[in-house]
């Protein structure tokens, strides 16, 4: 397995958010996590990667407990996160950006370079010196991909990456995603829409209130159209 | 006309130092958010240890060398700190770091007079621009031009660095979102360590390069503080380039404006500040920051209002203390009146810190304002006591309606800022308004009549107040009043949203801290039976500062601990050992470290884990303090 979370609780001060999460993915794989808002995804994101101080249980990444590493560490050891909110660094420029997520080539992983990153995203090599501010929130969200990247991870985690795209955006990112899949990349993506899951993923775990309530491929869960109804209509 | 370039080539001289100083300052807020009060320590260090040096260094290169090596040596000490003091504190409530950093500031100014002696020491020349060059007929030392060319130097140095290298795209990232870049896998703490270590070099090297022209002496941390605050926010926390023309600004006010208007020289460059943050309140270069990600609090306990037990405790607690004439002396019962009145000063700014969150670094303006308000009306207008304790604290009320209005345009550091700015204005006018305020000298003689009298009855009259205003304060932030007032702390936008007018509530807020602060300041000029600026000085609103961060920020009422514990140890500090700041400041640093809830914080934290399994309060009253995503 590439990436096994066990047990998974978190906190935010009183509050308990996440209980017992508790979920997989293969080598090479693309995994939906898929939950209305509110759900725990992000959440789940962030605990993984260690921006969550109040969290308990066991995340294995390749073999290796990376639960109490801090998140540079577990960053570095090849997984990859992209936030929900971009957060881009609208000061510096596109280049910059790139920059900051720069990391050593990784044997097990695909080595991204910027141009074919620039390949992958033709909008961001036209505005290279463009600070980070002034692009779009499509452009900033590839830019939020393509800086993951250049830290050259083994999987990452995708945090809604189709939120508030407009549709002819969302398609040249199912087109991204699909590459980072065929480079090997695996990948954990959360979204609330289903259809943009379908077309990129293997298996899906639903998530509600804090907890996994459904695991499986794609077909498993569209043959049971009560648990999507139940957990991911609106 | 000669005279007017040369006295302008000097203020461009000064300017040097103090950019070094104000952009090393800069740098560190932007990546650590940490506003480091002992950077004007630094400065010093580095002064002190390139005057040790050059003297034993012989030649240009010693001379040189030891300006180079002094500044290294603060930087290493600069990283011990960071490493040591400020790694453990991060996570600590914003301005519980700049609580340590005033710690250490206090440490330091103990230590040089430890190590140097308290006289001012004359440093070497600098080998090569020991002359000066003739202007017409008018001297310029050749060491002014030799700093002129510097900052620009400095400037472009430190440009190249942040342009150009990965070091200085990642200390931008880290300075917009340090999670962000913690989430691509770069380790903050070093990144953090090393840009600390930049600032404080290039504070250190500020302070080494002044001694060609100053005395070193060990009090010229908190002057070049002061400054340096000014300078950073004309020109914008962050931005070294608006560092470096604010700078030059600052120096140039400083040098014409001891020309042109010699009486309120001091005000001039307070006045600019005040005016470029009410017209941009960014600084100059700075840029509006998105509004901050908030650190997540410590304390997750809801405020209550006290349950009837813990009401019979205070009630008991404040019969012991009324019981203290009973067996005290004089001597004791004046300190008594004293703490009693630090109890209320410090209740005034918890109320506007912890409940409107607005941290004021210049909260003394308003004791100081009551204070010379007893002065006006008893010396000049000859009123009796008790009309003056009534109508004196309205000048603190009328200088926080005025000042108030304009600082909570604001919020932040800024505000911190403008209101130290403004309380720099009004001790400026004290100081050198002197056929009213008497400046220096003060206005003595102010007694109280005979009914207040004698220690006990004034210690009485002191307890009984610091007690009301207590209360009142408390009952306040349970009113409506002050759930409107912690909803525009945490989130302005949401109680906006609900129709709360948040200027007018955090206005109101200000006015009622000020004029309660105004109370303490009218009984203290009463105590102290005279008046002087000080009443109104920096030094006395960090004091105040303290005293609340000491007894918890995030709690209801922990200024009044904080501020018997502050005073109690500072009084008998003052009065055991010469060495007072330097245990003061270790005190106060061991407290953030290992207290970092403060001590009413630490007290209730241990009365909750005590009794974890019953059900929290109404939900009513819980602060939220990081929301779920």
């Amino acid at each position: 397995m590439k990436l096994t979370v066990q047990d998974l609780n978190s906190h935010y001060g009183p509050a308990h958010i996440l209980f017992d999460i508790g979920f997989e993915v293969g080598e090479g794989e693309v995994v939906a996590l898929l939950g209305r808002n509110g759900a725990g995804k992000s959440t789940t994101f962030r605990s993984i990667v260690g921006l969550v101080a109040q969290r308990s249980g066991r995340i294995t990444f390749e073999g290796k407990d990376v639960s109490s590493k801090p998140t540079h560490e577990i960053v570095r050891e090849g997984l990859g996160y992209v936030p929900e909110e971009r957060r881009i660094f609208t000061d510096l420029t596109v280049e910059e950006n790139l920059e900051v997520g720069r990391q050593p080539k990784r044997p097990n992983a695909p080595h991204w370079t910027r141009e074919k990153l620039f390949a992958l995203f033709p909008n961001l090599g036209e505005m290279k010196n463009r600070p980070g501010g002034r692009m779009s929130g499509g452009e900033q969200q590839m830019l939020t991909i393509a800086r993951t990247l250049m830290g050259n991870p083994s999987l990452v985690l995708l945090d809604e990456p189709s939120e508030g795209l407009s549709p002819k955006i969302v398609e040249q990112m199912v087109d991204a995603i699909l590459t980072m899949k065929k480079e090997g990349v695996s990948i954990v993506v959360s979204e609330q829409n289903l259809h943009f899951a379908r077309l990129i993923s293997d298996r899906a775990y639903i998530i509600e209130r804090g907890r996994i309530c459904f695991g499986g491929t794609m077909a498993e869960l569209d043959a049971r159209p009560d648990i999507r109804d139940a957990h991911l209509s609106l | 006309m000669a005279f007017y370039v040369v006295q302008f080539l000097t203020g461009l001289a000064s300017a040097a130092s103090l950019f070094l100083v104000a952009s090393g300052l800069s740098i560190i807020f932007g990546v650590t958010r940490i506003v480091n009060f002992a950077h004007g320590a630094f400065y010093m260090i580095g002064a002190y240890i390139a005057f040790t040096l050059t003297e034993r260094l012989s030649g240009a290169f010693g001379f040189w060398g030891g300006i180079v090596l002094a500044a290294l040596a603060v930087a290493l000490i600069g990283v011990i700190v960071e490493m040591v003091l400020l790694r453990r504190i991060y996570h600590a409530p914003e301005l519980f770091q700049l609580l340590a950093t005033f710690g250490l500031t206090l440490m330091v100014e103990d230590l040089v007079v430890l190590i140097w002696g308290p006289d001012d020491l004359v440093g070497r020349r600098a080998p090569g621009f020991k002359g000066a060059i003739d202007f017409f007929g008018q001297n310029i030392p050749s060491y002014d031009l030799f700093l002129i060319v510097l900052g620009p130097v400095v400037l472009g140095i430190l440009w190249l660095l942040f342009q150009r290298t990965r070091w200085g795209v990642l200390v931008r990232a880290a300075t917009q979102d340090r999670d962000m870049v913690a989430a691509l896998g770069v380790n903050q703490k070093w990144l953090f360590t090393s840009v600390f270590a930049v600032g404080v070099f290039l504070a250190a090297l500020g302070g080494a390069l002044q001694i060609p022209r100053d005395a070193v002496h060990h009090a010229m941390d908190l002057r070049i503080i002061v400054e340096v605050f000014v300078v950073v926010v004309i020109g914008g926390l962050g931005s070294i380039v608006g560092a470096f023309v604010a700078a030059v600004l600052v120096s140039e006010l400083n040098a014409f404006g001891i020309l042109i208007f010699p009486k309120i020289s001091i005000i001039l460059v307070f006045l600019v500040m005040a005016v470029v943050l009410i017209v941009r309140p960014w600084g100059l270069f700075g840029k509006p920051e998105a509004a901050a990600r908030k650190t997540p609090g410590l304390t997750v306990n809801p405020w209550r209002p006290l349950t009837s037990n813990e009401r019979l405790m205070a009630l008991a607690a404040l019969i012991v203390a009324a019981l203290l004439p009973l067996f005290a002396g004089n001597y004791l019962l004046t300190v008594g009146s004293e703490i009693a009145i630090f109890v209320i000063f410090a209740v005034s700014l918890h109320f506007l810190m912890s409940v409107g969150g607005l941290a004021s670094f210049g909260h003394a303006a308003y004791f100081g304002l009551g204070a010379y308000g007893i002065a006006f009306l008893a010396k000049m207008a000859g009123l009796p006591m008790i009309v003056c304790l009534l109508l004196g604290p309205l000048l603190g009320c009328m200088g926080a309606a005025v000042f108030g209005f304009f600082a909570v345009q604001l919020s932040g550091v800024y505000f911190a800022m403008l209101t130290l700015a403004f309380a720099q204005i009004v001790w400026s006018i004290a100081f050198q308004w002197v056929n009213v305020t008497g400046g220096d000298n003060g206005i003595l003689g102010l007694w109280p009549s005979s009914w207040a009298a004698s220690p006990s009855r004034f210690y009485w009259l002191a307890l009984g107040v610091a007690a009301l205003v207590t209360v009142a304060l408390r009952a306040m932030v349970f009113s409506p009043f002050g759930y409107a007032l912690r909803a525009t702390r945490d989130s302005g936008l949401r109680s906006e949203a609900i129709g709360i007018d948040a200027k007018r509530i955090q206005w109101t807020a200000f006015v009622i801290a000020g004029t309660t602060a105004g109370i303490g300041g009218a009984l203290f000029a009463y105590l102290k039976g005279s008046v002087f600026p000080d009443n109104l000085g920096i030094s006395l609103s960090v004091d105040a500062l303290v005293m609340v961060l000491l007894g918890g920020v995030e709690t209801v009422s922990g200024a009044v601990i904080g501020a018997i514990v502050y005073k109690a140890l500072n009084i008998w500090l003052v009065s055991q050992t010469d060495l007072s700041k330097l245990v003061l400041g270790g005190f106060i640093m061991l407290i953030v470290v290992v207290f970092p809830k403060g001590i009413v914080g630490m007290l209730e934290m241990l009365a909750q884990r005590r009794k974890k399994a019953s059900p929290p309060g109404s939900p009513l009253l819980a602060k939220p303090i990081e929301s779920a995503e």
